[in-house]
């Protein structure tokens, strides 16, 4: 499976660029005929973020990345998968996480992207803390009843 | 074992990790949050939401029933909130 379907996976401070790791998944071959990617900001509903901090458990976060992108490398014909989550403080309008999907034809690629980002939120180890604007701490983000409603359509069928 | 906290679990504990010598009838993954919660008022305080506490045993997620001998790390934490 992973020869067929290489895997990059990063949790870093640093900003990514989905650009240039789409056309490192696609430079030099031609079976990929659709690439699906979906990026995660950082969202400022209420003008009243000053930033978000992401704390992550170094190690099981990558582990768990790559065990999200193998299982949907089983699930579906999949021709590479990137992932790239970020940690630490991050302003309003900063990308925190990015999924790329490449597969031969277009359902795959978006089905994959759809179903990485839906168990990465719920079952890789980040959490989300809100500084506000006046240098006030909100605290930790709940975890949306949502999120975890989200995995069982996945388990049907 | 080494036990380890993130989040608010961290917080309310006071600390990252720690390395503690478990009697031996501490066998499984509530037998440990028992004996933290026994140990003083910040574990009981991070484990008041007992139910919505998650664990991982050596970077793996566990039910809270899992047996712990042979691990080397147990972690816990809130349910997570990335993406």
């Amino acid at each position: 499976m992973s020869d067929a379907c290489p895997v990059t996976v990063s949790v870093e401070t640093g900003d990514f660029d989905v650009a240039a790791d789409t056309a490192r998944l696609c430079g030099g071959r031609h079976d990929i005929g659709a690439v699906a990617s979906f990026i995660g900001l950082c969202r400022d509903e209420a003008g009243q973020l000053d930033a978000l901090e992401l704390e992550h458990y170094p190690g099981m976060a990558e582990d768990e990345l790559k065990r999200i992108a193998g299982e949907a490398a089983a699930r579906w014909p999949l021709l590479g998968v990137v992932i790239r989550h970020r940690y630490g403080v991050i302003a309003p309008g900063a990308q925190i996480v990015a999924v790329i999907c490449a597969s031969s034809h277009r359902a795959a690629a978006l089905a994959a992207t759809d179903f990485i980002m839906d168990f990465l939120k719920s079952r890789a180890p980040f959490w989300k803390k809100e500084h506000g604007r006046r240098g006030g701490d909100k605290g930790w983000v709940d975890a949306r009843d949502a999120d975890e409603a989200a995995l069982a359509r996945w388990h049907q069928g | 074992m080494r036990l380890v906290y993130f989040a608010w679990v961290r917080e309310r504990i006071g600390r990252a990790s720690e390395d503690i010598d478990l009697p031996a009838d501490v066998r499984s993954v509530d037998d440990v949050i028992d004996f933290l919660v026994a140990r003083g008022d910040d574990y009981a305080h991070a484990f008041a939401a007992r139910k919505s506490i998650r664990a991982a045993l050596d970077k793996a997620h566990v039910s809270s029933s899992t047996p712990i001998a042979g691990a080397r790390e147990l972690a816990f934490f809130p349910p997570m909130t990335g993406g």
